[in-house]
C-alpha cells in the first residue's frame, strides 16, 4: 500500500479532559509511584501544589483521547494491523492538578517513507483552563510494509 | 558526566497490563487477552510501551528526589516488546549537568532485551 500523505499539516479540534483526584491515585499505584502530593491534598499542599498533582506521565490518560480519533481518520489511513509505537516525547510545563480541565489539541507534523515502513509523527498540545501549556508531545507511529 | 543514577528494577505481575489498561484506557487487546496475543503471534500479552516509559519517568523523578515537578522532558524510542512477569531494570547515566539541570541517558531492559533505549531525560532539581 503506497503511503498517504494527506493528513500533514491538518489539525483535529481540542479534546477536553477533567482531571481527578483517584485517577491520579490509580495511575500513581500502577507505576509504583508513592510520593503522596499524588494522593494526599494536605501534602499536595504543603509541598506548593493547588491541590493532588498528577505525576508527569499522567499526559497518557489526558492526552490520548487527543491521539484516538485521529488515528482513524481516514485522511490518515494507518494499517492498524502493522503499526508499532516507535517513539515518544513529552516536553512538561505547568503541573497538571486534580479538577484541572486540560484541552488537547492534535497536529499531524509528517507522514515520510523510510526503509520500507511508514512514519506517522503527531504533535499534541495540552493547555490547562487558564490556557498555560501542561505538556506538549510528539508521538510516532511506524507501520511495516509500504510501497515507496 | 558518566555518573550512573540508582534506577530501579521492577517485576510487573500478570495483572500489570490489566490494571495499566484500566488506569491508561488503552484496552489493546494484545495487552490483555492471551488468546489474541498468541493469535497475533506474541508469546503470551506484551506490557504497554508507556507502562515502561512510565517507570523510566519514575526512575528519572526519583533520582531528583521524587518531586514530579524535576522532570521537564523526556524523550524514548520503543525497541522491543516487553512481558509481565519478568524483571524490568532502568539503569541510567549523567550526560549533562550545569548546575541543577542535568540530562540523564536511560535504558529499560528485560535481560539483554533492551526495551527503551535512547531515552533522555531533562531534570531540574528542584
Amino acid at each position: 500500500m503506497a503511503l498517504k500523505t494527506d493528513a500533514v499539516g491538518k489539525s483535529w479540534p481540542a479534546h477536553e479532559y477533567e482531571i481527578g483526584r483517584e485517577k491520579i491515585a490509580e495511575y500513581a499505584r500502577v507505576i509504583g509511584i508513592d510520593n503522596p502530593v499524588h494522593f494526599d491534598p494536605e501534602a499536595a499542599k504543603d509541598a506548593g501544589f493547588r491541590g493532588v498533582v498528577a505525576p508527569p506521565m499522567f499526559v497518557v490518560v489526558y492526552a490520548a483521547g487527543a491521539m484516538g480519533p485521529v488515528l482513524f481518520d481516514p485522511d490518515v489511513e494507518m494499517n492498524f494491523a502493522a503499526m508499532v509505537h516507535g517513539g515518544q516525547e513529552f516536553e512538561w510545563g505547568e503541573p497538571v492538578i486534580s479538577g484541572d480541565l486540560i484541552s488537547t489539541t492534535t497536529t499531524c507534523k509528517e507522514i515520510y517513507p523510510k526503509d520500507g515502513k511508514g512514519f506517522y509523527v503527531f504533535e499534541t498540545e495540552s493547555k490547562n483552563q487558564n490556557g498555560e501549556l501542561v505538556c506538549r508531545a510528539t508521538w510516532t507511529n511506524i507501520v511495516r510494509g509500504i510501497e515507496e | 558526566m558518566g555518573e550512573k543514577i540508582a534506577g530501579l528494577k521492577v517485576t510487573p505481575d500478570k495483572y500489570v497490563p490489566h490494571r495499566y489498561a484500566g488506569a491508561s484506557g488503552d484496552f489493546n487487546p494484545i495487552h490483555i487477552d492471551d488468546e489474541f496475543a498468541k493469535m497475533v503471534g506474541l508469546p503470551s500479552t506484551i506490557l504497554h510501551g508507556l507502562y515502561v516509559m512510565g517507570l523510566v519517568a519514575k526512575a528519572a523523578t526519583d533520582e531528583a528526589g521524587g518531586d514530579p515537578r524535576a522532570l521537564k522532558r523526556l524523550s524514548v524510542q520503543f525497541r522491543g516488546m516487553s512481558m509481565p512477569e519478568t524483571e524490568i531494570e532502568v539503569s541510567g547515566e549523567v550526560i549533562e549537568a550545569d548546575g541543577t539541570d542535568v540530562t540523564f541517558d536511560l535504558i529499560a531492559a528485560q535481560g539483554e532485551n533492551q526495551v527503551i533505549r535512547n531515552a533522555t531525560a531533562d531534570i531540574s532539581y528542584p
